[in-house]
Order: C-alpha cells, then sequence, then structure tokens
C-alpha cells in the first residue's frame, strides 16, 4: 500500500502549475541528463561541488514549489542501497569516497524525483518519445509504471479486504502466514489483471503501438530555463 | 436481393473451454440484426462474459462468428481483427482494467486514436464522448482516482467515441446511481446502433430491449420477447 500512496503523491505534486512545472518537459529532461552527468563525473576531493549541486537543486526544488521534506525521505529511499557500499569503502578506510557514495547518489535520485514531481507521466513519455527513445523501451516504460500501479492497487485491496475480515495488518506469526499466502493471491491476481487490460487495449483497437506523442512548442521560456540550467551546472561542475 | 434485415452478427456453433479445463460455451447460436437491441440474461457463470469476449476476437473458441460479413476464426488477419474491433464496442464488466492510460481524456481517446485519426480529432471525439455520460469536468484526472460509478461512465465514453456499429455493454449498471441509470437508459434509447446488453438488472433491460436470450450452462436456453423470457425462467424479483 506504501508503494501505491508514494505513487500517488508524486503523481499529484506532477500536476501542479508552479514555473517548473510550466517549462517544457524535454528542456528539463536534459537539464537532467547535464546534471546526472556532472554529477557522476565530479571528482571526490571537491566536497564544496557537491554542496553547490544540493544548492542548485534545492532551488529548483523551491521554484517547483514542492514539499522539500518529503521530497527528501523519498530520495532519502536509496540511501540503505548506497550506504552499503560506503560502509564497506569507509571500513577499507577510503572516507572521501564513500562520502562522495553517498552524495551522488542521493543527489542523482532527488534531481530525478524532481523531474517526476514537477512534469505529468504524459508529458514525460512524450519527452522521451521527441528525444528518440525507441519506442519499444517506452512501451515496456509505460507497461511497467501501469502494472507497478497495477500491484500497488492490489495489494492496498487485499489489504483493506483482510482488515475488515480481521486478517492481516498485525504483526503476529498468523499474521505472517496470512502474508505470505496472499501474496501468492497477490502475484496470480495482478497477472489477471494485466492480462485483463491486455485485453480491454486489445479491444480498442490496440495493434502494438500507441498514438503519436503530443508536439507542443518549445517556447523562448523553455530555451531559457535550458540555457540557464546547463550553464549554471557545467559552471559548478568545472568550478568556475 | 437484399435481405430485409441484415445479419451484423452471426455466430454458430460456439464451444470454449477455458484453459484450466472449464467448459464455458457449450453450443451457442445466436444472430442479431442491425438496429437490434438484445438483453442478455442467465446466472452467475452461465458463460455471458465469455460469450460477447468472442465477439470481437478477444478470446477464439471452436465454431464461427461473423460481425457484418467479416469472420473470425483462427487464421483472422490483423486488419480483419481491427477492423471487427472498430465496429464492435464493448464495454468490460470490469472497468478498472478497461481504463489503463494516464488521463480520463487520454484513455477516452485511445480507442478513437487506434482508429488512425489525428490527435486533435481524437481529443474532439473524446471530449464530446466524455459530455455524453456527464464526464467532461474530469478530463485531465487520472482514472484510477476516479469512483466506481465514474470509472464506469468512462469506460462507455471509451466506447461511444468510437462510434461502433455494435455496442456490447457487459452489466453496464453496475454501481451507477439512479440518475446515472436513467440518464444511460435514455443515452442508449438515443443511439441507433444494435446492441447487446449482457445485465442483471432486468427492468432496465425491459426498458430498452424487445428481445432476450437466456444462457444455461454455457448454451442458450431460451431466446425470444423479453417478457416471454423473463417470465419462462422466473427471472425476476417479483416472480416466484
Ligand atoms: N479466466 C478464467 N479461467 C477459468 N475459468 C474461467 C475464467 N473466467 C471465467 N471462467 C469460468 O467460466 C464460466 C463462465 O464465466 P463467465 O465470466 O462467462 O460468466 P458470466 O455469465 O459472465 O457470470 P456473471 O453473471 O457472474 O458475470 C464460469 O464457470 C467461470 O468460473
Ligand atoms: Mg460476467
Amino acid at each position: 500500500m506504501a508503494s501505491a500512496l508514494r505513487h500517488a503523491s508524486v503523481e499529484r505534486w506532477s500536476r501542479g502549475s508552479s514555473p517548473l512545472h510550466r517549462v517544457d518537459a524535454r528542456a528539463k529532461l536534459i537539464a537532467l541528463l547535464v546534471f546526472l552527468t556532472a554529477v557522476a563525473t565530479t571528482s571526490k576531493h571537491a566536497p564544496w561541488i557537491y554542496a553547490a549541486f544540493f544548492v542548485l537543486l534545492g532551488s529548483a526544488i523551491f521554484l517547483a514549489r514542492l514539499p522539500v521534506m518529503a521530497m527528501l525521505a523519498r530520495a532519502a529511499l536509496v540511501l540503505p542501497f548506497s550506504a552499503v557500499f560506503a560502509a564497506m569503502t569507509w571500513w577499507a578506510g577510503d572516507f572521501p569516497t564513500a562520502a562522495v557514495l553517498v552524495a551522488k547518489s542521493f543527489l542523482s535520485i532527488l534531481a530525478a524525483l524532481t523531474l517526476a514531481a514537477s512534469t505529468p507521466w504524459v508529458r514525460l513519455l512524450d519527452a522521451l518519445a521527441f528525444l528518440r527513445v525507441p519506442r519499444p523501451l517506452l512501451l515496456v516504460i509505460q507497461f511497467l509504471a501501469r502494472y507497478l500501479f497495477v500491484v500497488g492497487n492490489q495489494v492496498a485491496h487485499m489489504r483493506l479486504a483482510a482488515q475488515a475480515r480481521g486478517g492481516i495488518g498485525k504483526s503476529s506469526l498468523s499474521g505472517f502466514h496470512a502474508a505470505a499466502g496472499a501474496v501468492g493471491v497477490l502475484f496470480a491476481r495482478s497477472w489477471e489483471r494485466a492480462d485483463g487490460i491486455y485485453k480491454a487495449m486489445l479491444a480498442r483497437g490496440f495493434t502494438g503501438r500507441f498514438p503519436a506523442p503530443q508536439v507542443a512548442p518549445f517556447l523562448a521560456r523553455d530555451v531559457a530555463f535550458l540555457c540557464a540550467a546547463v550553464f549554471v551546472t557545467v559552471a559548478v561542475r568545472f568550478a568556475l | 436481393m437484399k435481405p430485409e434485415t441484415e445479419n451484423v452478427i452471426d455466430v454458430r456453433g460456439l464451444r470454449y473451454r477455458y484453459p484450466d479445463g472449464t467448459l464455458a460455451l457449450d453450443g451457442i447460436d445466436f444472430r442479431l440484426h442491425a438496429g437490434e437491441c438484445a438483453a442478455v440474461f442467465g446466472a452467475n457463470g452461465s458463460g455471458k462474459t465469455t460469450f460477447v469476449m468472442h465477439l470481437n476476437g478477444l478470446l477464439r473458441g471452436e465454431g464461427s462468428i461473423e460481425v457484418c460479413g467479416l469472420r473470425i476464426d483462427g487464421s483472422a488477419k490483423a486488419d480483419t481483427l481491427a477492423a471487427v474491433r472498430a465496429r464492435v464496442g464493448l464495454v468490460f464488466q470490469n472497468s478498472e482494467e478497461q481504463l489503463f492510460m494516464p488521463t480520463v481524456l487520454a484513455d477516452v481517446a485511445f480507442g478513437v486514436a487506434n482508429m488512425g485519426l489525428s490527435s486533435e480529432n481524437a481529443a474532439r471525439k473524446a471530449k464530446e464522448a466524455l459530455e455524453q455520460v456527464g464526464m467532461a469536468g474530469a478530463a485531465e484526472k487520472a482514472p484510477y482516482h476516479l469512483s466506481a460509478g465514474e470509472k464506469r461512465r468512462v469506460a462507455i465514453a471509451g466506447v461511444l467515441a468510437m462510434q461502433p456499429d455494435i455496442l456490447v455493454l457487459d452489466e453496464p449498471t453496475t454501481s451507477l446511481d439512479p440518475p446515472g441509470q436513467r440518464e444511460l437508459l435514455q443515452l442508449l434509447r438515443r443511439l441507433p446502433q444494435a446492441k447487446i446488453l449482457v445485465t442483471h438488472d432486468v427492468d432496465f433491460a425491459a426498458a430498452l430491449a424487445a428481445r432476450a436470450v437466456f444462457f444455461e450452462r454455457g448454451r442458450i436456453a431460451g431466446d425470444g420477447e423479453i417478457h416471454s423470457i423473463i417470465e419462462q425462467f422466473h427471472w425476476s424479483r417479483g416472480s416466484e
């Protein structure tokens, strides 16, 4: 259920109307790629560059009027993964590398999240299509997102149904058994639901390709955003 | 010489077995004239949904199915299927499955766009269809955030937008409020298409259809004037 709700809130934020929301998705996508490249290639001996990246990203989040704490909390979900590797490097006596590992992964995920939370999903897919991401890959992304949501919804429904009948939801051993059985049913149900969705698509004439994306004009505002974002990122990266 | 009444649907000897061995259809013969409206009654699990899934080639059983002169069988080509699916508009029993695009408008436009219309035209048709079901205000919402009855309306709009020759509605009144049912009734009365109406709502069916077929364990046990079918099978809450 948690994942469905999390998905839902990023989705809700993405429908906002801040200045950042209004920028063309293509401009934001390119800016993100430049930012990720800059972060990935920054040396571990320049901690203040990382600080500057954080400030840069912070101003984007501020511009998008997104809830800062909630965004940080969501981005922090990657920390356990990178922390394991960081701990190992620290153990080996290389503190700078460990710290940089954590900083890089946190910055990257926060940047991607900022894009996702300031751009409606449809616009993002259109932007990917525009940037010549191959259609099959786009299909996979779209299906994956849709099915993840389906699975999340199934979990939420089954959990509610179980709670309504006094089942799982409590942390007891019997609750664990109920949960283990439910996982099997969850997969079967998600599969059938996904199959049902596919049938519904076929019923309305789906032939394997989504309708061509709508191309909105690239405005002067979008050019200005892109130039500014790329300039500042590159400037920080090379510490001008 | 042209026959005075033309069959838009012609099904003969249809049998279907689900992969798990359930024999769901056991020799169905059914014909429908252009412009005719037929109700489909029958107990839970008698094969009604399985039957309508065959009408646009989502399931393939043994026997023969012809839709507007187009034959759906094992060797049916993709373009035959596409033509059939453009003519038969199927509203699923489960509208959760029918809605899969990121916004209501995109979802309703999905089928129209698959028919090859430009995105502006598809969006215009979609808006008209949403208007017809009273959901124009929700065009930009995410379908999975709608209430059950709202989902039903959007699912119906998705099919209306394609302007099919035959409307097949599987339990269309489920979760609609009384005004919603009344509006749907009036809407369906205005539409000139042939209709197949699978429903447990006898009053709704009788208000719309003159003919009814009765399913029993995968066969058609009765086919005739709707009131006599209702009486013959004691198919109303009032009859003992
Ligand atoms: N995916 C499936 N796999 C196996 N058996 C199935 C499947 N779907 C349906 N059945 C079985 O096929 C039979 C007919 O089911 P169907 O859904 O067509 O009934 P129905 O007449 O639409 O019932 P209802 O009034 O409840 O909607 C039932 O016995 C059902 O259990
Ligand atoms: Mg059914």
